[in-house]
């Protein structure tokens, strides 16, 4: 089946109780198929028809603010438009889930992958991860609901995608049995958040400089917090349903996927279906003696500070691949790796290299490239592959 | 969907000496009967009765309905949340209503 797929099965298996999407390429195979669930009478959700993305972020808050779980998907354009929601629906901690399949932003109108849409959304509040196949399409699906609505987290949480080349790509995935993903997930129980005439509340009122800082504060804990969740639920899930077919998964989720990390002198630092690449080329170095790996970033909001440092500790040498930038500065994931890096007192070199936007395909060729150049060292600190 | 209760108890957290609760959510309803939004005005509209033809203009284009209906041909101005945006003097057609600047 293809990644979409993955996605729409996986949330027809988590039971949302609404839907609410608009469709936009390259997301549309994922609302398409469960649209054609709900009418088949195999989910049992409400679905939405919107006019807009803002208003299927907008349903989603309001559903998911009287205590049921809600699901919405976007790309691009459409994830751009939901800004300004994105905050109010973390502020308020709904729990709502997302998948983002990521296609570059306007203008020149692309319709094709790179990461720059839900990077421009990190200072959300909302939970980011990110995967690099089917399975983990599948997987983490599931996992960002148990995820979100832990009762410490609260917080919605995106999943990433790579439009196209993941989305649209036929890949095996194992699906586990209704009943355990039932066990795995029950049913959504709010703990702060209902609709309900004999218990009245307040949801979203004005907070007042003499609250605000607070409550912002409140947020930053539960998403630091979370780090720890993720990896309970990250661990729980993988030995729940064991890896089934191989290179489609990490056999136990983490923060992030180290290969052949144990000696490397050189990394790549990179998030996505890029990684499947980078990781044949690592092989095909490795084997002419090349001591290189690569971290791959599954959770990049939380971000992983202490995993990343622990894993980039004896790397003398990093090159950051990044599919998203910010014109003015470097991408915000080498912005992000160099940071953790002082902090660290590493004297690593670290070079930021952009591929791969708006589709642009990367090769093996580029990733033999990016390689030989960080070895080398000593060159600009952004280099672009076109 | 099952019946819920929320713990509101449970939701409430302090940072220094600022109690906050998750999301801000608040057990109370209704605060908006206690917060008189009326002080922002600057501007006062008063209703000249001996003018007034009773035609209801200023009670339908009120936008925040705070003109009422006291009987019939008898509408009067709730001071408590009129914010003074003067649209029922420009609609009244008899020019019934003056709008006043507010002194202490």
């Amino acid at each position: 089946m293809e990644a979409s797929h993955a996605i729409s099965e996986a949330v027809k298996m988590i039971k949302p109780d609404v839907i609410a999407a608009y469709p936009i390429t390259p997301q549309t195979h994922i609302v398409e198929r469960l649209s054609e669930y709900v009418a088949n009478g195999e989910i049992g959700a409400e679905y939405i028809r919107v006019e807009s993305e803002f208003a299927a972020i907008s349903a989603c808050l309001g559903a998911e603010a009287t205590g049921v779980r809600a699901y919405t998907s976007t790309s691009s354009q459409g994830l751009a438009l939901m800004f300004e929601v994105l905050f109010i629906v973390s502020g308020m901690r709904l729990p709502i889930g997302m998948t983002v399949v990521n296609r570059a932003l306007s203008a020149p109108i692309n319709i094709w992958n790179d990461h720059q849409d839900s990077m421009s959304c990190r200072d959300s509040g909302w939970l980011q991860l990110y995967a690099e196949t089917a399975q983990e399409c599948f997987d983490l699906t599931v996992m960002q609901y148990k995820i979100s609505e832990n009762k410490d987290v609260l917080l919605p949480s995106m999943v990433g995608l790579d439009g196209f080349t993941l989305s649209h790509v036929y890949e095996p995935f194992f699906i586990p049995e209704q009943k355990e993903i039932d066990d795995f997930l029950p049913e959504y129980v709010p703990t702060h958040a209902i609709l309900e005439p004999e218990q009245p509340l307040t949801l979203g009122p004005i907070g007042f400089p003499s609250h605000y800082m607070e409550l912002r504060k409140t947020q930053v804990d539960a998403m630091e917090g979370s780090l720890k969740v993720i990896e309970k639920v990250f661990k729980e899930y993988s030995e729940k349903f064991p890896a089934q077919i191989k290179g489609t998964r990490p056999e136990t989720y983490y923060h992030i996927e180290e290969y052949k990390m144990d000696d490397a002198q050189v990394a790549f630092v990179a998030i996505g279906s890029v990684c499947g690449s980078i990781k044949d080329v690592i092989d095909v170095l490795r084997s002419k003696g090349e001591k290189v790996g690569l971290v791959k970033i599954v959770t990049y909001r939380p971000f992983p500070m202490e995993a990343l440092k622990k894993s980039l500790k004896n790397v003398k040498k990093i090159a950051v691949v990044e599919k998203a930038l910010s014109p003015g500065a470097n991408g915000p994931v080498f912005e992000e790796i160099c940071s953790l890096l002082f902090e660290a007192k590493s004297d690593a070199e670290v070079r930021n290299f952009i591929v791969g936007l708006g589709g642009r395909d990367v090769k093996l060729d580029h990733i033999q490239k990016i390689f030989d150049m960080a070895k080398k060292g000593a060159g600009k600190k952004q280099e672009w592959m076109f | 969907m099952k019946k819920q209760r929320i713990d509101y108890g449970s939701l409430k957290s302090k940072i220094g000496n600022v109690e906050v609760t998750t999301g801000a959510v608040l057990e109370s309803t209704g605060s908006t009967s206690k917060t008189k939004t009326g002080a922002w005005r600057s501007l006062r509209p008063l209703v000249d009765d001996k003018k007034c033809i009773g035609c209801g203009r200023c009670w339908t284009y009120c936008p925040e309905g705070c003109v009422h209906k006291k009987a019939e041909k008898v509408f009067q101005v709730d001071y408590d949340y009129c914010k003074g945006c003067g649209i029922c003097a420009n609609e009244c057609p008899v020019k019934a209503i003056t709008m006043v600047m507010e002194e202490k």
